[in-house]
């Protein structure tokens, strides 16, 4: 390949990548199909990369895609009565259609309604397993390819592959809408897009297993797609309270990993290194939020998230409040996590024989198996001396996590611990 | 599309009482004539429990004729609703209002046209 071809098969793939979703979307809600809408966008692209670089590059790439992939998209669907295999085969005798005359230069990206919110609903689809609708959703809504969504998740291509197939099955087959729900089942279907974008974000974030502790691709992909959906749904208090958090938590990406991969705690982190526009871009988010006044668990979340960024320093930090506000978020969501964040941020308001005392007060059977309790409980025996007791409980958090950052950490508290 | 709404429950140790069927009665009837006021019923039917079941397989020609239902479980089939929806969501809402949602679980699965 030439270094001019090169160029343009990079540039064929940048307009793919940017307005996929988007073209995706306006074909899927159209034909119902998301497989479909995909083979003619793919179709597209294919065309694009044979033809650009012999005919010259279209002013509006995106829209040429678009137009060229909807083209494809009607000529699939006059011959679906043939049956799939014999369109196959029809499709390979014949040449493709010569998209490059009849695609109008002036149809601009402008123009293709924007049916991403609808597609949104579809691959979060409560019907649809959780595990699909993650994968789904970055296929489609991030346009990340499925080799990159299996090596994300840690599973054979294979298997993603085929996962992805099946999803897009059951949504065509039992005739999943891809629409905004009615207003009466809205809350509920928002709190399920919200709960996959959130995923995606931590999965992300805290790897749950392997070298890397911040997957940068899914954290970029989960705030991008909340900037999206918070855009389409401006009046969503909680979807901006969403995208607040992540960007709060996103913020401080490069003072999380020291420079050999090994995990640096909040308290530790150097705050120069925290990103001060993400942290500018979350405030608004939250303000605007706060505007509707109507809070719920991620505005919720959002704030205490705030309230460590804030202060200019970790010692300045309203434990008092956070530990508060932790027990309004317990109140509307009730799970242990919260009440373990609680526990933790009593312990630093009120010192750590208050914060033991509050986690020892816990549901053990509930959280035994959750690393942080203990590495909670670690830090309060190591601060009250008591180091026996500290290391132990340093070494039954190692054992429950697969994060190799987590384990390198809690190894040299180990260390720590036992001098 | 059309949608079957298939109504499974725990095994009864008996026939309901006259009584029993008398409170379940209005209930099933009032769901059935809600669905037919939306447009969306097509056809339902209970079934006989499912200690009435017989199981027949033919094997190599050979017809096997069991006593049972074709597999052990806790919930059994014991009905089913057909409803018109156009999406999927329709006949969400109709398994949700369904009384056997209530003790039991509706599975709801498309009839595929042929």
């Amino acid at each position: 390949m030439s270094q001019s071809d090169a160029g343009a098969v990079e540039r064929v793939a940048r307009g793919f990548r940017e307005d996929a979703g988007r073209t995706v979307a306006a074909l899927a809600r159209a034909l119902g199909d998301i497989e479909l809408a995909e083979d003619a966008l793919q179709d597209a692209y294919l065309t694009a990369l044979e033809r650009w670089p012999r005919l010259g590059f279209p002013a509006r790439p995106s829209a040429w895609i678009f137009t060229a992939a909807r083209n494809r998209a009607i000529d699939r669907l006059r011959h679906e009565r043939l049956g799939r295999e014999k369109l196959r085969r029809l499709a390979a005798l014949e040449p493709p259609a010569d998209v490059v005359d009849d695609a109008p230069e002036d149809d601009a990206m402008s123009a293709v309604p924007d049916d991403r919110l609808g597609l949104i609903f579809a691959c979060c689809h409560p019907a649809l397993g959780i595990e699909a609708r993650i994968a789904l959703t970055l296929r489609t809504l991030a346009g990340l390819t499925t080799e990159e969504i299996a090596d994300a998740f840690l599973v054979p291509h294979a298997t993603m592959a085929q996962r992805l197939v099946r999803v897009k099955r059951k949504i065509r087959e039992t005739a999943i809408p891809f629409d905004v729900p009615p207003a009466e089942r809205l809350p509920e279907r928002l709190d399920d897009v919200c709960t996959v974008l959130y995923l995606i974000f931590n999965e992300g974030y805290t790897a749950s297993a392997g070298d890397q502790l911040v997957r940068r691709d899914l954290c970029d992909e989960a705030i991008r797609l909340g900037r999206v959906l918070a855009t389409l749904m401006p009046q969503e208090p909680e979807v901006m309270g969403l995208l607040a958090l992540m960007l709060y938590h996103d913020s401080r990406r490069e003072a999380r990993v020291a420079p050999d991969g090994s995990m640096i705690v909040l308290a530790e982190q150097d705050r120069a290194r925290w990103n001060r526009a993400k942290i500018a871009e979350a405030d608004e988010w939250l303000r605007r939020a706060a505007r509707h006044n109507a809070p719920g668990p991620y505005q919720l979340q959002a704030t205490i998230a705030w309230a460590h960024v804030a202060p200019p320093s970790a010692d300045e930090v309203d434990w008092r409040g956070v530990a508060e506000l932790y027990r309004i978020l317990e109140k509307m969501t009730p799970s242990p996590i919260v009440a373990l964040n609680r526990a933790v941020a009593i312990g630093f308001a009120d010192g750590p024989a208050a914060g033991l005392a509050a986690l020892d007060a816990l549901p053990r059977e509930e959280l035994g198996d959750y690393h942080h309790y203990h590495v909670a409980r670690a830090d309060a025996l190591a601060k009250l001396g008591r180091d026996a007791e500290a290391r132990d409980a340093y070494q039954a958090a190692l054992a429950r996590t697969q994060n190799a950052a987590e384990q390198n950490y809690l190894r040299a508290k180990i260390e720590l611990t036992s001098v | 599309m059309k949608y079957m709404l298939l109504i499974y429950g725990p095994q009864r140790d008996r026939e309901p009482t006259p009584e029993e069927w008398a409170e379940a009665m209005p209930k099933w009837e009032a769901y059935t004539s809600e669905l037919r006021n939306r447009g969306a019923y097509v056809d339902a039917a209970p079934l006989a429990g499912v200690n009435t079941a017989t199981t027949v397989r033919v094997r190599n020609g050979k017809r096997l004729v069991t006593d049972g239902p074709f597999a052990e479980s806790k919930e059994y089939l014991g009905g089913y609703y057909v409803v018109e929806a156009p999406t999927i969501d329709g006949a969400l809402e109709a398994a949700a209002m369904c009384p056997g949602a209530q003790t039991g679980s509706i599975e709801v699965r498309p009839i595929v046209a042929v």
